[in-house]
């Protein structure tokens, strides 16, 4: 990550943590990531287009006619995602004139329901972008998340008789401290060995898979039960939530903003960040400059891991209130999309994790109004991330000037460290 | 368990004397491990029996049975005496062999404690680890042909997921064979991707790859939930036939573990051979890796770096089209989604086990091959080890391997670093 130019401006401090990232974005261009956001949705449209069986049983009789089916179909999937995601227009004025309890909640819990789902993506999302700022690259997001998990729902359903306000915290804490831990081995590896994070943390995942699997049938398996789920949680270790069902938007959205802005200040406004992003930017002149490059390694890589580890904690703590196994859908990799959409800044990581869940709750939708696997949001993402991680396609596509400087870049250095 | 102590030895040795120590206190803790675990958990007449026929051959070894303690007994001494000899005075260079020699007797130790009281197929067993180890070797050669010219591979997973799924759709439209090229071609142009983002465009190489990925298991379950669940002759490809090789498959006892097997695992052995010789025994070799340690001097020289890479990448691609499509025309006979199952991760963890080296990721392929293959049988034998345990050993392994503990594997000094023609 190239913040040399972010060094040299530090003694404007007084700038907000949205500034901030303002001028980060500017000094790549606002318009590429905007840009990448709307081809590749426009390119999933598409896939879903020559994918429509109507295209194909009509073609031979009338292109026309099948083009036009084929558009008809795009168009309808992305209302789908717009009405699954953020709400049905017509719906949400019916429920504003009628001022009926249930029917506001129905109108409005789409909404509601994909700040739930980006709770996950904002965690994972910031803990990528941490260790990118201290040049390390966290690919064991998932991993992280499913020992979270697994911890706190232990600490959920195990701890008995305690009220919400000890047993809440005491369950969050131990989600973090799952993550950190898995973090931490890594972190350590790269610090005293040169072992690369890369390798490390795709082993730990698997690793975690397993133990959890383990774990799932043994120790943490419910009594009453073959299948491998854990018990139900304490509802005192339950992350409240605001509304009636079926809206499930919990605190745990509140908690991954402050964690965001934890972040933020973290790596902008203390000392240790500053180290952190200097051994990112450039470890021989940390070393050179007497800062200890093991210690804020591990550091890095534990707060990363604890991050993650929220991200599983808010999962099970917030909506699910047990575990099973597999529960995560791929964070570990959705998460590296975000930070790097996000430009590893806290803001941009928020913003993108809203619009990954967004994204992922309006698929439901759009599976059900018009037959459109969910999987297709896994595939605008790995679009959007080829964009933004090329930005010179975006370019050529719609002509941009190259920038005067060099783009962000992120470079992973060799495996052996 | 000859292929692991190969594996470790080109490992570069280093005569440190806390290495030295290290070996030996392991060596004696797998010996302690033999006597704690196994032999104190067995009762003192039981008897192991392990079957010496695959089945398949005319010819009919005699099992062999011997009384598990006592076997038991002389293992966990002879751990013992090697790791005492290590910790006095040090095996120098072949500490590496020895190592491997101890692991060999290690798992001996815990195959006869699994049979103790009961029998098992010895030969059906090795002939598994050998189909077991054909999709991860493919995957470690996939990334060996890439990572030696420089271009970091973590998309091998996602290479072998759509190839898989492809080859499962044109296997079963226009028959194996087509299915077979389909899914190699469909490995290649991934690779192809691959190589315009992180060779042209000079993307960092990780973040390629994880496009790839979730592009791959996206596409896939797409796909597989759009079309495969409900035109289900799209999904039905069969799979290739084993193949007796004539002559060699009446061999007894090796015969049929070696010489029956389907095209896969032939395709496999041949290009681990031509891969090896390729690499470093041809021109052609010589300057792949030479861009892979140092392209500026290869481009010096007057090697064309960009297309070696893009070479290397599309070939290892291809390779990983190859193993993807063991999958479904090897193994299953249908596409499911998400099968590959982190085959690709471990080929890749093979791959620095086996320390970029074709026959070492062959013999790491093997060690995980059988670990796997293990956790699946051990449920039936009634083991009282937790198999998720021994599906962990392969990363636990890797990420040793990686900290320098049993020695430190040479990579290509340029892998994963774009290469920029000065000039520009």
């Amino acid at each position: 990550m190239a913040n040399q130019d972010n060094e040299s401006k530090a003694p404007a401090q007084k700038k907000s943590a949205f500034g901030i990232f303002l001028q980060e974005l500017g000094r790549g261009s606002v318009l590429v990531p905007i840009l990448a956001i709307i081809t590749g949705l426009f390119l999933g449209g598409l896939i879903v287009a020559v994918t429509t069986e109507a295209v194909y049983t009509t073609w031979s009789s009338s292109p026309l006619e099948a083009i036009s089916r084929g558009v008809d179909a795009a168009l309808r999937s992305y209302s789908a995602l717009f009405n699954g995601s953020i709400g049905n227009p017509e719906r949400i004025a019916d429920a504003l004139a009628s001022g009926e309890g249930a029917a506001l909640r129905r109108a409005f819990n789409p909404f509601l329901e994909s700040l739930t789902k980006s709770v996950p993506y904002i965690f994972a999302g910031l803990a990528v972008a941490l260790g990118f700022r201290a040049g390390l690259f966290n690919i064991g997001a998932e991993g992280q998340l499913f020992m979270g998990a697994i911890c706190s729902v232990y600490v959920g359903f195990a701890l008995t008789g305690l009220p919400a306000f000890i047993h809440l915290p005491l369950a969050l804490g131990a989600g973090a401290l799952g993550g950190a831990l898995w973090g931490f081995i890594p972190g350590l590896l790269k610090a005293k060995t040169g072992g690369h994070e890369v390798i490390n943390t795709i082993m730990m995942n698997y690793i975690a898979f397993r133990l959890s699997e383990y774990l799932l049938r043994g120790p943490l398996q419910r009594p009453d039960t073959t299948n491998p789920i854990s018990p139900f949680i304490e509802t005192t270790a339950q992350l409240p939530r605001f509304f009636d069902s079926p809206i499930r938007f919990h605190l745990g959205f509140f908690v991954a903003l402050a964690a965001a802005y934890g972040v933020y200040w973290l790596l902008f406004k203390t000392r240790l960040g500053f180290e952190l992003r200097t051994v990112g930017a450039n470890p021989s002149a940390a070393r050179y400059a007497g800062m200890n490059i093991v210690l804020v390694t591990v550091l890095a890589m534990s707060l990363s891991g604890a991050l993650a580890g929220l991200a599983g904690a808010n999962e099970v703590l917030g909506v699910n209130y047990t575990l099973a196994p597999a529960f995560s859908s791929g964070y570990g990799f959705d998460s590296i999309a975000l930070a790097l959409i996000g430009k590893s800044h806290p803001v941009g990581v928020v913003l993108a994790a809203l619009l990954f869940g967004f994204l992922r709750n309006g698929a439901l939708q759009m599976q059900i109004a018009a037959n459109v696997p969910v999987d297709i949001i896994s595939v605008m993402q790995a679009l959007i991330l080829a964009f933004i991680a090329a930005p010179a396609i975006i370019r050529t596509i719609y002509r941009l000037r190259a920038p005067a400087q060099q783009d962000d870049e992120l470079r992973v250095r060799g495996w052996g460290g | 368990m000859s292929t692991q102590a190969s594996t470790i030895q080109s490992v570069a040795p280093q005569g440190t004397a806390t290495r030295r120590i290290v070996m030996g206190l392991v060596f004696l803790g797998l010996a302690a491990a033999i006597w704690f675990l196994f032999a104190n958990t067995t009762q003192a007449d039981l008897v192991t029996t392990f079957t010496l026929n695959p089945g398949g051959s005319q010819f009919n070894f005699p099992n062999l049975g011997f009384t598990t303690l006592p076997v038991l007994h002389a293992l966990a001494s002879a751990c013992a005496l090697i790791g005492a000899f290590q910790l006095a005075r040090g095996f120098g260079r072949s500490t590496n062999a020895v190592l491997g020699l101890v692991a060999a007797l290690f798992i001996f130790a815990f195959l006869s404690w699994v049979a103790s009281g009961t029998s098992l197929n010895l030969a059906g067993l090795l002939r598994a680890t050998l189909i077991r180890a054909v999709p991860i070797t493919l995957g470690a050669l996939s990334g060996i042909l890439c990572e030696r010219a420089g271009v970091v591979n973590i998309a091998i997973e996602g290479m072998m997921l759509t190839s898989a799924m492809v080859a499962a759709i044109f296997g079963s439209l226009y028959g194996l064979w087509v299915g077979l090229l389909a899914g190699v071609l469909a490995g290649g142009l991934l690779a192809v991707v691959h190589a315009i983002l992180s060779i042209k465009y000079k993307t960092d190489q990780i973040v390629s790859g994880t496009v790839i990925n979730i592009f791959s298991i996206g596409i896939t379950s797409f796909i597989s939930a759009k079309f495969l669940a409900s035109y289900r002759y799209l999904n039905n490809p069969g799979i290739f036939s084993d193949i007796q090789i004539p002559g060699l498959v009446d061999i007894p006892f090796l015969g049929p573990i070696l010489f029956s097997h389907n095209i896969f695992f032939f395709g496999m052995v041949v290009f681990l051979v031509l891969l090896h010789f390729g690499l470093f025994f041809t021109r052609w070799g010589l300057r792949l890796r030479s861009v892979g340690e140092h392209p500026k001097a290869a481009d010096t020289l007057g090697i064309n770096v960009f297309r070696t890479r893009y070479m290397a990448v599309i070939l290892g691609g291809m390779m990983a089209g190859f193993g993807g499509a063991y999958f479904t025309l090897g193994s299953v006979g249908r596409f499911d989604e998400v099968m590959t199952a982190g085959r690709g991760f471990i080929g890749l963890a093979a791959m620095i086990f086996g320390n970029w080296n074709p026959f070492g990721a062959f013999g790491a392929g093997l060690l995980f091959g059988f670990a796997d293959m293990l956790a699946a049988r051990l449920a039936i034998l009634g083991v009282r080890v937790p198999s998720e345990f021994l599906l962990m050993a392969p990363y636990v392994a890797t990420m040793i391997v990686l900290a320098g503990v049993v020695g430190r594997g040479q990579m290509p000094a340029a892998d994963g670093q774009p290469y920029e023609k000065e000039g520009h």
